[in-house]
């Protein structure tokens, strides 16, 4: 007999299966996963989904002969009082046999219950979007270097000695220049001592002594390790893309935001958080919150607390410069930003702020402006007028194909207003007002 | 005394290791042989961890498979089950190979380990060498190799060809599976072995022979002969009628290339090596169950295994072998390893210590003192339709209360037609038996005929068996399947059986450039 320990080889054999599963019932799976997500809390997006699909597709017949038709004989154990002859009425539901004879493919008509890991679950989540203009900018968005191993070189710094190339450059020079070796030397001296002892041939002592003195010179002249022989490790420096980003949440606070519209920019944010993190290797989020002045504050002060005041933008977008420049460089970090508000302004601050945006715009991946209104059944989230900021930031649209706009007024509106913001563009002059 | 009983003991603690593992196995090993007369494979006993059980699940149980969605479904459904905690897993696998494999789970017990060694590497073995259907379909050698080939020619195939197309194929042989069988036998016994080299010698014969001018040739028109001999002609080069659709499609399918034939072949084939499985699960269970109980029995009496084990066994034993009552919420159809286990309790007691009524019933073996002998040589010739319709006995049928119902579809009321009374008793067991019966249990279709000079049509018939008729949704699906392979319109006709009229027509058309 053999024992074989399977534990250790790989299970998942029947992953391969699994995804030719859900490749087949992409499109059921894919409209499961846009409900859910509608209802979820955004902060619980990344969890395993319990879905129910249609199941249409995943059917598989057989030719078999309906259960209810045709005449049927059936052997059951477990007779207590029945006789032959006797009569049992039909159980309610028409079910013909005794108890559980209903066929165990009679739950064909519901749908097809599994559930899907988290990964799937945001895989197919985020499935159609991809970061706006991302190819453009890929080759743009670099840039930290980082050194790596490229060859020799004839100079550097004593701790970057390549030793052993050095040396070998050394002993092929000495060869070559046919500088004495030390046994060489040795055999000759041997020679001159034995010579000199014995006294036999004093000519044949001169020659030898002769020749040891050229040897003396050579070794002086010929150097060991000469400066030509010295060789260095080189380093050149590799870009490499930045896989960080950074996301800025700008704010209005004031009195006039309600906590409906909190609500919506949070979820907001929260989404295009998830959709980063599964982007970049690591996300900062700054949260900046204005009245009519602006400040970086910590997330709990951003979303919960109130403040008074007026509405000045453009005091937000400074602030935003400022921190920029400060900690975050366009070339290290890929900047994202998301504004959320209700569209008011302070009359005297529109030109500020547009100018302001058209100096943050370039340095930016993406930003999206999301107007958030109180909930209106009805008219689903398009407000009849126009804000001021909504007016100002128009004019901007035209130019700046990194802009994107929305209007939301209800949490279901978040879901569909995000695909659209980030959706594959195919033409980057696609406007999305 | 108490030293000496310690020292007999197999093993004494509940985690198991390896020599523990074997030291089992040799001890089973040498009842199961000396005194049983078991007849089995060489035994691989392979351990494996609950995700991989699972993984087994999903490929019928194969530990090597192609790849289906549709097992990624089964998959999806048991994971769920199991994680959920409303589905246990089995404690073995075991597969009708030579050497014959059995997968042990991790988490089992030594003693739950001793019980399904006993069960499935030395109860399911016997069977799976000894029984005739088992002999006749399969080829132990050689199918962990074929399985291998099927799965990397289907790999190959998907890369070749798309992993659409395949899947469309795969669906469409999948639907046709279970009418993919010879269920008579043939010439010879299959050799898997030689399938890979087979598929490779059509292959290069094909490239022999191909001739570009042959496409070009135009047909020479029919001559007109005898009407009658013509369509017996045609129907006998056709093999028709025809009740395996997979073996005629594969062969005669006009528009299928030599990798969709060979897939179809594939599928038929793993078919046919299933089918011995589906005609024997009552016997095959009951003699696997009797077996370990045998066995395990054994070694408690020798002492090679404690009290406290035994009890363990036994729990585990009765849970396996319980039969509900018809009216009991657990109740779902009979359980074969109840059944199974109960006949052949049963046969072993007619051998043994027969009653009048055995003599009457039974008078080949009432008596006859050879219990084993005679389990082992029904095991080997017989199965679960032709076992019960023979060894179901009276005595057996009053102990499970058995009785039948008659449901006729229109009456207000089931009749009870029979019960475990002198009246009942063969009605009873005819019944029993034919529920047992494949040939009773799948719908009887057959392709009668092809209509060569029309229109290619190919005609199936199916014969309804008490006015039960097929399920529509689904045969409509698999005669879509069905005329996407043949490449033209299938019309599948129900008839009655004695009279030939026709009672329903389905048709579907073949789609387009589908394969």
């Amino acid at each position: 007999m053999h024992i074989v320990d399977r534990r250790l080889n790989s299970s998942g054999k029947s992953l391969p299966n699994r995804q030719r599963f859900l490749r087949r019932v992409r499109g059921e799976v894919q409209k499961a996963v846009h409900d859910i997500s509608k209802d979820r809390q955004i902060r619980n997006l990344e969890a395993e989904a319990e879905i129910t699909i249609p199941t249409d597709g995943i059917n598989e017949p057989t030719f078999r002969r309906k259960s209810q038709s045709g005449k049927r004989s059936i052997v059951l154990p477990g007779n207590r009082h029945y006789v032959e002859g006797d009569t049992i009425p039909r159980p309610q539901g028409g079910d013909g046999g005794g108890g559980s004879e209903g066929s165990p493919d009679g739950s064909g008509e519901d749908g097809f219950r599994f559930v899907l890991t988290k990964d799937e679950f945001l895989d197919m989540f985020l499935e159609d979007l991809e970061l706006p203009d991302l190819s453009k900018r890929r080759v743009a968005m670099i840039v930290a270097d980082t050194p790596r191993r490229a060859g020799y070189s004839m100079d550097g710094s004593p701790s970057r000695l390549a030793i052993a190339r050095t040396m070998r450059n050394a002993l092929s020079r000495r060869i070559a220049l046919n500088r004495p070796t030390d046994a060489e030397k040795k055999i000759l001296e041997d020679e001159i001592a034995a010579l000199a002892e014995s006294g036999d041939d004093p000519e044949r002592l001169i020659m030898l002594r002769g020749e040891y003195d050229i040897m003396q010179t050579r070794t002086l002249r010929i150097p060991y390790i000469d400066p030509i022989d010295l060789r260095y490790r080189r380093f050149e420096s590799v870009p490499k893309p930045v896989a960080q980003a950074v996301m800025f949440c700008l704010m209005d606070v004031s009195g006039s935001m309600t906590e409906h519209m909190k609500d919506l920019a949070k979820r907001f944010f929260m989404l295009l958080y998830v959709f980063l993190s599964r982007r970049y290797d690591n996300v900062d989020i700054v949260f900046i919150r204005h009245t009519h002045e602006a400040a970086e504050v910590d997330e709990e002060t951003f979303f919960r607390s109130t403040e008074t005041g007026g509405t000045v933008v453009s005091s937000a977008l400074v602030k935003m410069r400022e921190i920029i420049a400060d900690r975050y460089s366009p070339s290290d970090w890929n900047i994202y930003a998301a504004q959320a508000s209700d569209g008011d302004n302070s009359p005297g601050d529109h030109l500020a702020a547009s100018e302001m945006l058209s100096v943050i715009l370039p340095d930016c991946q993406h930003f999206s402006y999301v107007e958030v209104s109180e909930s209106s059944e009805g008219t689903v989230g398009y407000v009849p007028h126009q804000t001021s900021l909504w007016r100002t930031y128009s004019e901007l649209l035209e130019d700046c194909d990194n802009l994107a706009m929305r209007k939301v007024s209800n949490p279901r509106d978040i879901y569909p207003v995000f695909r659209d913001l980030f959706l594959r563009r195919n033409a980057t002059a696609e406007s999305p007002a | 005394m108490t030293k000496d009983v310690k020292t007999r003991l197999l093993y004494e603690r509940p985690d198991w290791d390896f020599p523990t593992l074997q030291r089992i196995h040799d001890a089973i090993a040498e009842i199961a042989h000396k005194e049983l007369g078991l007849d089995t494979y060489p035994n691989q006993i392979e351990i494996i961890t609950s995700e991989q059980m699972l993984d087994a699940y999903a490929s019928t149980g194969m530990p090597l498979f192609y790849k289906h969605w549709s097992f990624g479904k089964h998959f999806t459904q048991s994971e769920a089950g199991y994680r959920s905690g409303m589905m246990g897993l089995a404690y073995e696998i075991v597969i009708n190979s030579n050497p014959c494999i059995s997968y042990l789970m991790e988490e089992n017990t030594t003693t739950m380990q001793t019980l399904v060694i006993a069960h499935a590497a030395f109860g399911h073995n016997h069977f799976f060498k000894n029984n005739y259907l088992f002999q006749q379909w399969t080829d132990a050698e050689g199918i962990l190799p074929y399985l291998e080939f099927a799965k990397s020619f289907i790999a190959h195939c998907e890369e070749r060809y798309g992993h659409s197309a395949v899947e469309r194929l795969l669906d469409a042989a999948h639907a046709l599976m279970s009418h993919g069988i010879h269920r008579s036998p043939r010439r010879k016994r299959p050799d898997l072995m030689s399938e890979q080299r087979r598929e490779q010698e059509r292959h290069l014969h094909q490239e022999q022979i191909y001739n570009d001018l042959w496409r070009t040739v135009v047909p020479a028109k029919g001559h007109h002969g005898k009407q009658e001999t013509i369509d017996d002609r045609r129907l006998a080069l056709l093999e028709l009628p025809q009740e395996n659709l997979l073996y005629f499609l594969e062969k005669t399918a006009p528009r299928l290339q030599p990798w969709q034939r060979e897939i179809l072949r594939i599928v038929r084939l793993i078919a046919q090596y299933f089918y011995p499985q589906r005609q024997t699960k009552v016997m095959n269970e009951g003699c696997a169950t009797y077996c370990h109980y045998k066995i395990l029995t054994r070694l408690h009496e020798q002492g090679q295994i404690s009290d406290g084990s035994f009890l363990e066994i036994l729990q585990s034993h009765t849970n396996v072998i319980a039969q509900p009552g018809f009216d009991s919420p657990a109740f779902s159809g009979f359980n074969p390893y109840a059944l199974g286990f109960a006949m052949m309790q049963d046969i072993e007691r007619i051998c043994t210590d027969p009653t009048d009524e055995d003599r009457e019933w039974f008078p080949e073996i009432a008596g006859n003192g050879d219990g084993m002998g005679t389990l082992r040589e029904i095991w080997a010739n017989y199965r679960d339709e032709s076992f019960i319709s023979q060894f179901l006995s009276p005595n057996l049928m009053r102990k499970l209360r058995l009785f039948q119902i008659g449901d006729e579809p229109g009456e207000p009321e089931i009749a009870v037609e029979a019960i475990h009374d002198e009246r009942g008793y063969r009605k009873l067991r005819r019944s029993l038996a034919r529920q047992y019966d494949i040939g009773w249990q799948d719908p009887d279709i057959k392709i009668v005929d092809v209509d060569l000079s029309g229109d290619r049509r190919l005609v199936l018939q199916y014969q309804t068996l008490q006015g039960a008729a097929l399920e529509e949704t689904s045969a409509k699906t698999v005669l879509q399947h069905l005329a996407d392979l043949w490449g033209y319109d299938v019309v599948l006709k129900e008839v009655s059986p004695n009279n030939d009229t026709v009672i329903a027509e389905h048709s579907a058309q073949s789609r387009p450039v589908f394969f």
